[in-house]
């Protein structure tokens, strides 16, 4: 053996290791591939011997040739050598990924490494792990990487802490579970580890950060507390994600960061950091200069006003010669741009569009000025003739990609702003003439993309182009067929529609001739579209060509038929809103998921199904036809509101009608000249430039001013108009500005009493969806994670322990829960055999190491027995100390465990269980009144017949809990056990021990607290609520048991007196009659308990009924003992 | 995948290399990193790009420190670091990004608590190849000898992208 050993390593001198494989690479430059082949079929050579370490030194070449020629080779190697080296783990972090097979595989060589004695290797398995975890190896690995958590050294606890959110995004379930591990280790001693834990926090709560608000208090200590920058930061972060959703929050944070002036990123810092960022942006270096861009686009979702004062500076940054500098500007002005200076901004924009280089910065700025204009439904446009210009502008950009978005926008204005259609409709007339310009760049999403819009528009609206004739013509020239499919299939459809509009002037004004001609045009032109390889288009062609032929017969027998041809686009398209479909509620009655006919089965005939679909649906149809909108009642809407405004002195009228104006201008007289000049292919000629309509509006302001101000001086008094339609954000003196033209802006329809929801926001895909869950709720049995564990261990160590209670729990879990649970031992059968081999060995050395640790119990086992001071005086003390008032009392009554002054004092509640009716919670919260550290708490209770502790599944009657926190010194933390019991009837007593490891500068220490519980039959009782009536109904029937006690030597006030009922008896008043009152409560197995209290000179007598008679004088008996002590 | 994982280091490089020397150091890389809510943060050493693709939850100027940190940290644990080193050392390098970032999230930021475990982990290592490793440690010793000679062969222009240094990418 040591023969080979040395064999093998001597051979391995003459191996190549990692250096030698790089060298040889660059010394073979001129035939690189050849040189790599060859050590390719060296590693293979070597992954062939026996030797380890020759196989780790052959993977790790194999990985870095594969990262250098990213070939996929490594895969079925690096299985072998996963626990083996370092390197192991690198080579499978970067080739294994969510899709590699063998992955399943590693599962238990994971495993194994998490558990391994050296923290080197573990951290490389979790270092590995966070690169490849799937949802799988999440679910199966889960559990062990949580014990790690709390591993005694720091360097494991960070890293398996960080990659608890790699696993709860691959596994959303185990969330809950770990959550509150995850919380305790905020406060964990060492700063890795906390950082690593706010870390997690940070990113979890980013994405559903109402779910973490409660951890505010925690965080706000921290900061405080913290000195780690890092730690801060991402702290301060997680505050900006919070405060939006916790206003109070910002008022407390203001000290904190004015004293820590970190990230400018929070809110409550505005005023602060503008007056520093404007100074900034001037002088210090362009890093600097991007922080403060970045810095001011957050102040400005919260503050725009302060932000727009210094549009100036940014306008500026838009020359920078750095483009993400451009970039962060063009964003900064999407939120500065008002009604005022739209038009200016945009101007700019459009020069910066004409220099830029670079189709990208190009295409960005594009959708920046659409972005801009179309903000909140044109909030800010006030001239839309302006608009249109502009986007007719855009289109002659070269080689943009958003030709698409520029269509959309023309489509979206000409259909929702009814007064500029008739300018629109003359600028996409013009364009569709000067196709060939833009046709001539036919990629997808091209600019020749607008032509859709172009051609649709003139179509619709064809009522008002003037050059009728000449649009069809442009429309059906041979060049059109070189465009895209769909735009083509619009154009098809949209022909016919001016045609429609042609035929029907001919006719009107008697030119047969003329629409014969029309005719046979058409019939010329439409054959070259039937060719078309596009299906749609031919589909369309021929069917449009078919119609002409025959209105062509009707024209030849001079019959009229334009009225028809019109009737076939008759009737207006209204804008519907995307969301409008999802929106329209479901009927009364209407379920969407029921059969309409029955399933098919096979046994059935087939021909008789096609004839009830077909009748149901007509059915169908008939029932859901929508309302049509009643063009009478449009009509006198709009009667009235032209009389509104006619009435209204500040509305101005003397803005004439959009097509007048349009006339009246002269910088827009030479629109309708359609002359050609090819030799300025860029330049449309005949189209309007912007720039007139900046001016004009200019002018435009300046005579409303001027004509205001006359106004205002004759009409002082009287009250500002509203003449403002849409918007109700702005400041004064944008209310001065009144839109150019009277714009209609149609909202898009939606169907009536549509459902306002939010919810479709919501990408349903959303990874980080999963982890929205409520945190705060206590965990249920069926959150557990799965834990691996073996069966035949448990087999083998019940009958070690000489329990004088092996009794089988009488626990009778309800259906859900079985069936979870049979579901889960399933799958553990499953996984089980899979691991088989590897989990034997591990198993067995878990047990060991529980022995060891069984021994050390039992050594250190120092009697500290402590006298019990449970008992209703120390709580009464508690009570009156603080929180027992007239005034409305805590639900919980505590009691006194432990000794104080002792390492540990707790107080314990219980509370029944509302959902099953045989358990009880015990709420224990632990304090740590000693200066040591205490940890490894465990709870253990030594079961009766009756009550028996809540146990784990699988763990023995002699198990204690783990109580799942650490407590340094003057902590106290809560945490609930679950008790079943089979009979409530009588008081119930438990003894229990708490045993601990107690940690000083001196070492750690065993220690072991006694204990008793005390289930006193109050604490089965829920209290309920109950009506009088129920009540009397209750008493009449009879079927209850009565007993009755008298206190006498009572003086406090009967207010008093059946408060204390209430508080320690779980109580609650039906009815108060002066000196008497009745009393309900309910057991949580379903006792009915009344009680009649009277309260005479010095006495209190009660009287009570209930079920179960033992119940009610056990009851009694305690009610007697807290009355006496009044 | 494996291709667009290439084609992003490409990209990376070329819109990273192109940039002048006084501009900022934070390129807002469009669609091929992820869309808008991540950004490229990078700093150049020489003949050397450090980027770093991180998402709005990150602050620019602590990842700027955490490149500084790694850098730092690299010169440390091969004293001087140059180019070379990071070429024929892959692995360490990435055991030193390993303790640095973890799965997409930042584990440490104290470069001692680094070096610590770094030196630690070397020192394990070395115990474990014992003896059995000291014949090819000595071999590898003598082939290192020569390693000055090798700059001459080296073409600068392509170091930045044979070296594999950006595993970071969430």
């Amino acid at each position: 053996m040591a023969l080979k050993m040395v064999k093998g390593s001597i051979d391995r001198m003459f191996d190549k290791n990692l250096q030698d494989l790089v060298r040889g690479i660059r010394n073979h430059k001129e035939d690189e591939a050849k040189y790599i082949s060859q050590c390719i079929d060296e590693i293979k050579q070597e992954l062939k011997q026996d030797n380890i370490a020759v196989k780790a030194n052959a993977v790790c070449k194999l990985t870095y040739v594969s990262a250098l020629l990213r070939r996929n080779a490594t895969t079925p190697f690096v299985l072998f050598l996963l626990s083996s080296t370092n390197f192991g783990y690198l080579a499978a972090s970067q080739c294994f990924h969510e899709g590699t097979d063998v992955i399943m595989l590693t599962t238990n060589q994971i495993r194994k490494d998490l558990s391994s004695p050296n923290q080197y290797d573990t951290g490389v398995a979790l270092t590995g792990l966070s690169c490849f975890v799937t949802p799988d190896l999440a679910r199966d690995l889960a559990n062990d990487i949580m014990t790690l958590m709390s591993h005694t050294k720091p360097y494991i606890r960070k890293k398996a802490v960080l990659i608890m959110y790699k696993v709860f995004l691959k596994y959303p379930e185990s969330l809950r579970p770990a959550f509150p591990r995850l919380k305790e280790k905020l406060e964990d001693p060492d700063p890795g580890v906390q950082s690593a834990a706010v870390n997690v926090i940070c990113e979890l709560a980013r994405r559903n950060p109402k779910n973490y608000l409660s951890l505010a208090p925690l965080f706000f200590k921290l900061m405080t507390s913290s000195t780690n920058n890092w730690v801060l930061i991402k702290i301060i972060k997680l505050f900006g994600a919070l405060t939006p959703l916790e206003p109070r929050l910002g008022k407390k944070l203001i000290e904190p960061l004015t004293n820590l002036i970190h990230s400018a990123s929070i809110q409550v810092q505005k005023q602060y950091s503008i007056s520093i960022f404007g100074k900034v942006l001037f002088c210090f270096s362009l890093t600097v200069k991007y922080l403060g861009l970045l810095a001011m686009s957050k102040i400005l979702k919260t503050h725009p006003k302060s932000v727009q004062s210094h549009k100036d500076l940014i306008l500026q940054c838009l020359d920078d010669k750095d483009e993400s500098i451009r970039l962060r500007a063009l964003d900064l002005l999407y939120g500065m741009v008002s009604k005022k200076n739209l038009m200016e901004i945009v101007k700019k924009l459009m020069i910066h569009v004409d220099k830029a280089e670079g189709t990208t910065y190009r295409d960005e700025l594009l959708t920046k000025i659409i972005d801009i204009c179309s903000q909140s439904n044109y909030q800010y446009i006030t001239n839309f003739e302006w608009y249109i210009s502009i986007l007719v502008e855009l289109t002659r950009l070269e080689g943009t990609r958003h030709g698409h978005l520029i269509a959309a926008q023309m489509l979206d204005v000409a259909i929702r702003v009814k007064a500029i259609r008739k300018f629109a409709v003359s600028q996409m007339a013009m364009l569709l003439d000067n196709a060939h310009l833009i046709a001539s760049n036919t990629q997808r999403n091209g600019i020749c993309e607008v032509l859709y819009a172009a051609a649709w528009i003139c179509g619709e609206f064809s009522e008002h182009l003037e050059e009728l004739n000449q649009t069809l013509e442009a429309m059906l020239k041979p060049k059109v067929t070189t465009l895209p499919g769909h735009i083509q299939a619009v154009y098809v459809q949209n022909m016919v529609k001016l045609y429609a509009s042609i035929l029907q002037q001919k006719e009107q004004a008697g030119e047969k001739e003329a629409a014969q001609e029309i005719t046979q045009l058409m019939i010329d032109r439409l054959p070259q579209f039937v060719q078309s390889a596009d299906l749609e288009v031919q589909e369309r062609a021929s069917c449009i060509l078919q119609l002409i032929k025959y209105i062509q017969k009707l024209q030849t027998k001079e019959v009229p038929v334009a009225e028809e041809v019109i009737a076939l686009f008759a009737g207006e398209l209204n804008p519907v809103a995307p969301k409008a479909q999802k929106k329209v509620p479901v009927p009364e009655g209407l379920d969407l998921d029921a059969w309409i006919n029955e399933p098919p089965s096979d046994s059935e005939s087939e021909d008789e199904k096609p004839k009830t679909i077909f009748h149901d649906e007509e059915q169908r149809h008939s029932k859901h036809r929508p309302p049509e909108i009643d063009e009478e009642e449009l009509a006198r809407r709009r009667e009235a509101r032209k009389q509104e405004q006619a009435n209204n002195p500040f509305y101005i009228k003397s803005s004439p009608s959009p097509q007048k104006r349009y006339q009246d201008t002269p910088g827009v007289e030479h629109i309708p000249v359609v002359q050609i000049d090819l030799s300025v292919p860029l330049k449309v000629p005949g189209m309007p430039m912007s720039d007139q309509y900046v001016k004009l509006e200019e002018e435009r302001r300046h005579k409303q001013k001027l004509e205001k101000d006359k106004k205002k001086k004759k009409q002082k008094k009287e009250k500002k108009g509203k003449h403002r339609r849409h918007n109700s954000l702005h400041t004064e003196s944008e209310e001065d500005i009144a839109p150019a033209h009277h714009v209609d802006i149609i909202t898009e329809e939606m169907p009536e009493n549509a459902l306002p929801s939010d919810e479709d926001d919501k990408d349903p895909n959303d990874p980080y969806k999963a982890l929205d869950v409520d945190l705060d709720k206590p965990l249920a049995d069926s959150e557990k994670l799965p834990v691996q564990r073996h069966r035949n261990a448990e087999n083998l160590k019940s009958p070690d322990t000489e329990a004088p209670l092996v009794e089988k729990k009488s626990k009778k879990p309800k259906k859900k829960e079985k069936k979870h649970k049979e579901r889960e031992k399933e799958k553990k059968k499953e996984r089980e055999k899979k691991v088989a081999e590897e989990e034997k060995k591990s198993s067995k050395h878990r047990k060991k190491k529980h022995k060891k640790e069984k021994e050390e119990k039992s050594k250190d086992k120092k009697k500290s027995k402590k006298k019990q001071h449970h008992s209703e005086e120390e709580t009464a003390e508690s009570v009156q100390n603080g929180t027992l008032d007239d005034e409305p009392l805590p639900v919980r009554s505590w009691a006194y465990l432990g000794a104080p002054g002792s390492w540990e004092a707790g107080t314990y509640d219980i509370q029944g269980n509302l959902q099953h009716d045989s358990q009880v919670t015990v709420s224990v919260i632990f304090e740590n009144k000693s200066t040591s550290f205490l940890k490894s708490m465990e709870l253990n209770v030594l079961d009766s017949l009756n009550t028996k502790m809540l146990r784990p599944e699988g763990s023995s009657v002699h198990d204690g809990i783990p109580v799942p926190f650490q407590l340094p010194p003057g902590v106290s933390s809560e945490a609930q056990f679950v008790f079943t019991l089979q009979s409530i009837v009588m008081a119930q007593k438990l003894k229990g021990t708490l045993s601990f490891i107690v940690k000083n500068d001196e070492g750690s220490t065993h220690e072991k607290l006694d204990f008793k519980l005390h289930f006193s039959c109050a604490s089965y009782l829920i209290t309920t609520p109950c009506y009088s009536d129920a009540f009397a109904r209750l008493l009449e029937s009879g079927d209850l048991h009565m007993s009755s006690i008298k206190v006498d030597g009572i003086s406090i006030s009967f207010q008093h007196l059946l408060a204390k009922i209430c508080f320690y008896h779980h109580f609650s008043v039906v009815e108060r009659v002066d000196s008497c009152a009745s009393m309900y409560s309910r057991s949580i197995q379903g006792h009915h308990v009344c009680l009649l209290v009277k309260k005479g000179e010095n006495s209190v007598s009660v009287d009570g009924k209930c079920n179960d008679s033992t119940l009610l004088s056990n009851l009694l008996d305690e009610m007697k003992e807290t009355l006496s002590k009044c | 995948s494996e291709d667009t994982q290439q084609q992003i280091i490409r990209e990376t490089f070329h819109l990273v290399s192109k940039r002048d020397e006084n501009v900022c150091n934070f390129l807002e890389g469009g669609l091929l990193i992820g869309g808008s809510d991540n950004k490229l943060i990078y700093r150049h050493y020489a003949t050397l790009y450090f980027v770093f693709c991180v998402d709005s939850s990150e602050s620019e100027l602590g990842i700027l420190d955490l490149i500084q940190v790694f850098v730092e940290t690299l010169d440390k644990c091969f004293e001087n670091v140059c180019e070379l080193d990071l070429i024929f050392h892959v692995d360490k390098v990435h055991n030193i990004l390993a303790e640095m970032v973890m799965g997409g999230m930042v584990l440490e930021t104290n470069m001692n608590e680094i070096v610590t475990q770094i030196d630690a982990q070397n020192k394990l290592e070395k115990s474990e190849a014992g003896l059995a490793g000291a014949p090819a440690r000595a071999v590898s010793a003598v082939k290192n000898m020569n390693l000055p000679e090798i700059p001459r062969n080296i073409n600068i222009g392509d170091i930045s992208i044979k070296v594999p240094n950006l595993p970071s990418f969430k």
